[in-house]
């Protein structure tokens, strides 16, 4: 499965924040996106998730049929996570509208290190465990592609190690991951990794 | 491998089309609003002096003259708004959001004044300045869509993304007013039929027609003008809004 | 549990543990016919005769106060975008939300119209035409806010807005909502009426949640 994007333009507003922009990255590795606030990242991973329609180029990704079922997973700043509902039901909410076709919802939360505490309210989680709850959301439903948005911001040290951890789970099962990230991302091996640097200039 | 892209600035790429617009169409301004004027001119001279009294409302009947066209242009408006909502949705084009947000208030405008010449119509002849009659009701129930379209224009502060919300909700609108004009009319017990356009043949005679049609064309005409110039109006707010944008951006 | 139907029950919890919104609702659709008397006097001829009107305007007002949680919470907290990437259409997932929506405004207003028929001194037949009315109503009432609730949630500030919108296009529910019930001098026309609002309903229903979809992406690009 490779993602290719062509002469791709993309702008907010009706400012263009880029243009002409081509990259390809293939099953297994992942693209990292830097550049200084306001270059365009979190722009560029709502066209690619396709909240934002984009001014001009083409994005295909080869190896997969048309009408099958919803091919990303789209990580932003916002949880999404309902105070009233419990840490299981938040994430089987999820597995239910996009398809329980990954982990289970348990096994999901062990995972993520939220296993313990699973019937409590989500409420009562801090920012860094609603932030392992939203993740656990990629982790119930299989999908190919990963676009994250500062995917460490919130997390401890060990929130860091966890997302490199499945991130690297991920890419061993042939998905790819487009990142947008300050910080490097902590992966087994940084050879998988690109860079794609947006802005850099005005 | 490491890609680096600079963004081009390119933010005129968005305006362009409107830009042009504004360019080719500016020296049609002057004539049309000679041709405005003329029109106008001619019909009221024609609506005053050259057309008989009513046998039974008197002189009152010239009121026609204003509010007929005023009530044309109510409906004719909202069609233009609705076509333009949909050059948005579809096409994406630039210039039918600024037509779009540019004929709301004039359709308001033309709406509230076909309101208004009308129940200085009915206070001599219903003696009452307002019944709650099929047609008068439904109009003002079309002033109150207008009334709230602005209201949502105005209160997007992003216009570029107000425009694609607002064309659908304008586009419901299209749909819901013939169901609110049928509902208002089957409410209404003192729905007058329509008198102008009949199957049989306007029964009016020429006399009240004539001038009754160089209103029309007099006040569709002001309404091209003045559209034409409200599109100008708002191309330039946007250029001023963009010029201010990049000038934030480059102090940052 | 399909996708559909967790949507609908997902709402339903967090509306009925989220504290008393519903009971807010119901409180504020009696408390219209409370006042009512206060306003024209006890005169129990007169409320019942504009106890149909009554009725369908404490409907209208409690229905239009409730609207703007629709769609709000999910937008705040970015549910909503994320529901874009779901299993299932988006026009599917507004549908849902509507269902959920019509469930936790309408038919308690449905229970409670027994209550407000009692204090308007309306007799049995009119309050059975009421709730019949009321339950063939009210599916457009939510259809309408709801296109009201999508095009004003990327607003800031959109709550107060979306009534003033939506108010002139749901002019023929009311319309037909109080023909259904009342008899006027002239012939029956309540049946008649009763056929054009459940037509209205039909329409909007299902027209309803592609506009809203529509208006919700459109917002966010």
């Amino acid at each position: 499965m490779t993602l290719t994007v062509r002469g791709l333009g993309g702008q907010r507003g009706d400012k263009l924040l880029f243009n002409a922009l081509d990259f390809s990255i293939e099953s297994g590795s992942a693209l990292a996106l830097r550049g200084p606030n306001g270059a365009g990242k979190t722009t560029l991973l709502l066209t690619l998730a396709g909240m934002i329609t984009p001014t001009a180029g083409t994005m295909t990704l080869t190896g997969a049929e048309a009408d099958g079922p919803p091919l990303l997973h789209s990580f932003g700043h916002q949880n999404a996570i309902k105070p009233r509902l419990s840490v299981a039901e938040n994430l089987t909410f999820w597995a239910a509208v996009n398809g329980p076709t990954g982990l289970p919802v348990q096994t999901a939360l062990d995972e993520v290190g939220l296993g313990s505490i699973a019937a409590l309210d989500a409420g009562y989680l801090s920012a860094g465990q609603s932030r392992r709850l939203a993740l656990a959301r990629l982790l119930v439903t299989a999908r190919p592609v990963w676009l994250l948005d500062e995917p460490m911001a919130a997390l401890d040290s060990a929130g860091d190690a966890l997302v490199g951890r499945l991130i690297d789970q991920h890419l061993d099962l042939g998905g790819l991951v487009i990142a947008a990230t300050h910080d490097d991302l902590p992966l087994r091996d940084p050879a998988r990794i690109s860079v794609l640097t947006l802005g850099g200039t005005s | 491998m490491s890609i680096d892209i600079a963004p081009k600035p390119n933010w005129f790429s968005r305006i362009a089309h409107p830009g042009q617009f504004v360019a080719w169409s500016r020296p049609l301004i002057w004539p049309l609003a000679a041709i405005t004027a003329l029109l106008f001119v001619v019909g009221l001279y024609f609506a005053f002096f050259h057309s008989p009294a009513d046998y039974q409302m008197g002189e009152t009947v010239r009121i026609m003259y204003i509010h007929v066209p005023n009530a044309w242009l109510s409906q004719f408006v909202y069609a233009i708004m609705a076509a333009s909502a949909l050059g948005t949705l579809v096409w994406r084009h630039p210039l039918a959001d600024v037509s779009m947000k540019a004929a709301a208030p004039l359709g308001a405008v033309f709406t509230a004044l076909a309101l208004f010449t009308g129940s200085l119509w009915g206070r001599p002849t219903w003696g009452t300045f307002w019944e709650w009659d099929g047609r008068m009701t439904s109009t003002l129930v079309l002033l109150l869509i207008y009334l709230g379209i602005i209201a949502l224009w105005r209160a997007f502060d992003d216009q570029l993304r107000a425009a694609r919300v607002i064309a659908v909700f304008t586009l419901v609108g299209a749909v819901n007013i013939p169901i609110i004009k049928f509902s208002v009319d089957w409410w209404s017990t003192l729905h007058q039929p329509a008198s102008v356009f009949t199957p049989g043949g306007p029964h009016m005679p020429g006399s009240i027609l004539l001038p009754l049609f160089i209103m029309f064309f007099a006040f569709t005409f002001l309404f091209l003008l003045l559209h034409l110039v409200a599109i100008h109006t708002e191309v330039k707010r946007r250029k001023v809004m963009t010029l201010e944008k990049r000038a934030a951006g480059a102090s940052a | 549990m399909t996708a559909f139907t967790a949507i609908i029950t997902r709402e339903l919890k967090l509306a009925l543990r989220g504290g008393g919104d519903v009971l807010t609702l119901v409180l504020f659709f009696v408390m219209i016919g409370v006042i009512v008397p206060f306003a024209i006097g006890p005169d129990k001829i007169l409320l019942a005769r504009l106890a149909p009107g009554i009725v369908w305007i404490a409907a209208f007002l409690s229905m239009l106060l409730g609207l703007d949680r629709l769609f709000r919470a999910d937008h705040d907290d970015g549910t909503l975008t994320l529901l874009r990437h779901a299993d299932l259409p988006f026009a599917a997932i507004v549908a849902a939300k509507v269902i959920a929506h019509w469930l936790l405004t309408a038919v308690p207003l449905l229970l409670a119209s027994p209550l407000l028929a009692i204090m308007l001194a309306m007799d049995l037949t009119s309050l059975g035409r009421a709730i019949l009315s009321l339950l063939l109503g009210t599916p457009a009432l939510v259809s309408l806010g709801a296109i009201g609730a999508a095009v004003t949630v990327s607003i800031r500030r959109g709550g107060l807005i979306a009534p003033v919108l939506i108010l002139p296009l749901a002019i023929p529910v009311l319309i037909f909502g109080v023909g259904a019930i009342s008899t006027g001098p002239g012939p029956d026309q309540t049946g008649g009426a009763l056929l054009f609002l459940a037509a209205i309903s039909l329409i909007t229903t299902a027209l309803a949640p592609f506009a809203a979809a529509l208006a919700i992406s459109s917002g966010e690009d």
